[in-house]
């Protein structure tokens, strides 16, 4: 505690570092996530195959997927971006492709059968049904990947996980505390902001 | 130009890839104004039927004629948004309030906002949902029967001339039931749409068609006015699905003003007054309740004739006999 108090500048500094980290990965994972859970919503048959090709990476060690990519993208921030977004990839595309098949029939089939688009239908109708759950799955995901992301301080990506690595190797305990303390809070906070974003798109969605 | 029917069928089928056809070389046409109802057990293909006029499902054979327009000719979208389209699990989006339910189809349409804001005022009023009290309501905060009047309101959105309708009542509780399909009856003359109605409950269908169409797998059995199919079923599939022998069944599609005996000058103050509107059921009953067993028949608050309890029961045995 004593150290939290006496370097919370320092702390907090690490904690943006963090935030960023993390966002930057949620970013580029949804950017691909999105498509492919609708890609494999539309034909399931693809579902099988995509999701066993991010099931095999979700599987793979932290530290063996940065062995990885460290000859492509060297020792740093991107590196530890790109390796969370794969990690993100099977928590929200598992959501994504549950919310959206999750979706109502009957507002489906009312959807086409009034003359909407496919799009339409997708963005008018199955998007704001889908919301809950899939912000659900993006909740999930940024709880885990403020977690895997304190280990990326070991390719040198910054972020919190510095503090907990520093902790350790200079066998000074409070500071490693103040970091695994400081993941906590942010990984409460991230949580407790997505529950009530879901709740607010949850509102008017009782029986339909 | 003589008169187009509103929707015709020519040796419609649907097949699947396995097991036998759902809809065999059906063909039937439904004239403008007409309300048709498509009556037949669960997996006769009524549904499919249905579906193939606004293209949510596409005939194996035969073709669809909307407006003597063929449907594989008109984009699926543009077809669905020129028809009304209610199905029994109502399909209501949960996210939009009552308002913006009914504003889907002129919005599609781009229609021009005032517009939309005075047809969303009358449509809701015409379903007795009144705009300042349900506009601003979600889904969920409805009744079952609200929410399938706001169902029909929003099939009714753009006044389109044809409105399909699947099992649109099967979810309703008897009362409800009842009610919405005597305002529907209403509504349907009052606006003059042609109307598509499929449904498995004979008594629905004996008191909205103008005409059934009696389905069983996959085939067209019978298709004639309501007394007709009462009284010369095409076989025993039918007699036995509308229970032609049922007497009071039979009341039930004959109209007081069909069997009134005619009185210039009424005199006779004896007896209920019964609408001319009503059928012989309700008039049935209404004299077995008054203990008389005759009764003046009022057209508009004007007395026209009498009808007695024996031309009641002779107009039921004798149904389709004579007419």
């Amino acid at each position: 505690m004593q150290y939290l108090v006496r370097h919370l500048g320092l702390v907090l500094t690490l904690t943006a570092a963090h935030v960023l980290l993390v966002g930057s990965a949620l970013a580029i994972a949804l950017v691909v996530a999105v498509p492919l859970a609708v890609v494999i919503t539309r034909n399931r048959r693809l579902e099988a195959p995509v999701l066993g090709v991010f099931g095999v990476i979700y599987t793979i060690p932290s530290l063996a997927l940065f062995a990885f990519l460290i000859p492509v993208l060297g020792l740093g921030f991107w590196t530890a971006v790109v390796a969370l977004a794969a990690y993100a990839q099977m928590i929200l595309i598992r959501n994504f492709s549950a919310a959206l098949l999750g979706v109502d029939a009957a507002a489906r089939e009312a959807a086409y059968g009034m003359g909407m688009s496919r799009a339409q239908t997708l963005w008018r109708v199955e998007r704001p049904l889908a919301m809950p759950v899939a912000i659900a799955g993006v909740r999930l995901a940024t709880v885990s990947l403020i977690g895997i992301a304190t280990v990326t301080a070991w390719i040198n990506a910054g972020g919190i996980g510095t503090l907990v690595l520093d902790g350790i190797e200079h066998d000074y305990p409070q500071k490693a505390v103040a970091g695994a303390l400081a993941a906590v809070a942010l990984a409460l906070a991230a949580d407790f902001a997505l529950r009530r974003l879901e709740r607010l798109y949850r509102r008017h969605l009782r029986a339909g | 130009m003589t008169a187009q029917p509103a929707l015709e069928f020519r040796h419609v089928s649907k097949t699947y890839s396995t097991g036998s056809p759902a809809v065999d070389d059906v063909s039937f046409a439904v004239a403008q104004g007409e309300f048709a109802v498509i009556l037949g057990p669960s997996g006769c293909g009524k549904t499919t039927l249905l579906k193939m006029v606004n293209r949510l499902q596409e005939p194996s054979a035969g073709e669809v004629l909307v407006g003597g327009r063929d449907t594989r000719a008109i984009e699926p979208t543009a077809l669905r948004r020129s028809i009304g389209y209610v199905i029994q699990q109502v399909g209501l989006f949960p996210h939009m309030t009552v308002a913006q339910n009914v504003a889907v189809v002129p919005e599609l349409l781009g229609w021009h906002s005032d517009k939309i804001q005075a047809r969303l005022q009358t449509l809701l009023e015409l379903v007795r949902l009144p705009f300042a009290e349900y506009g601003v309501r979600y889904p969920a905060e409805l009744s079952g029967g609200q929410q399938q009047r706001v169902g029909l309101a929003r099939a009714l959105g753009a006044d389109p001339g044809l409105l399909l309708m699947d099992e649109p009542f099967g979810a309703l509780d008897a009362i409800e039931r009842a009610r919405l399909q005597s305002e529907l009856a209403g509504l349907q003359r009052q606006l003059g749409k042609t109307v598509v109605f499929v449904t498995h409950d004979v008594d629905e269908a004996l008191r909205l068609a103008d005409r059934i169409v009696i389905m069983r797998s996959g085939k067209l059995v019978q298709a004639d006015k309501p007394h007709v199919i009462l009284a010369r079923p095409a076989d025993s599939f039918v007699a036995e699905l509308v229970n032609s022998n049922d007497v009071v069944r039979r009341m039930s599609v004959i109209c007081v003003r069909e069997v009134v005996v005619p009185a210039a000058n009424e005199s006779d103050a004896a007896g209920p007054v019964i609408d001319a509107n009503a059928d012989l059921r309700n008039a049935f009953s209404q004299l077995l309740l008054s203990g008389s067993d005759s009764a003046r028949v009022a057209d508009e608050n004007r007395v026209i004739g009498r009808v007695t309890i024996d031309r009641i029961l002779e107009s039921a045995r004798t149904l389709g006999v004579d007419r």
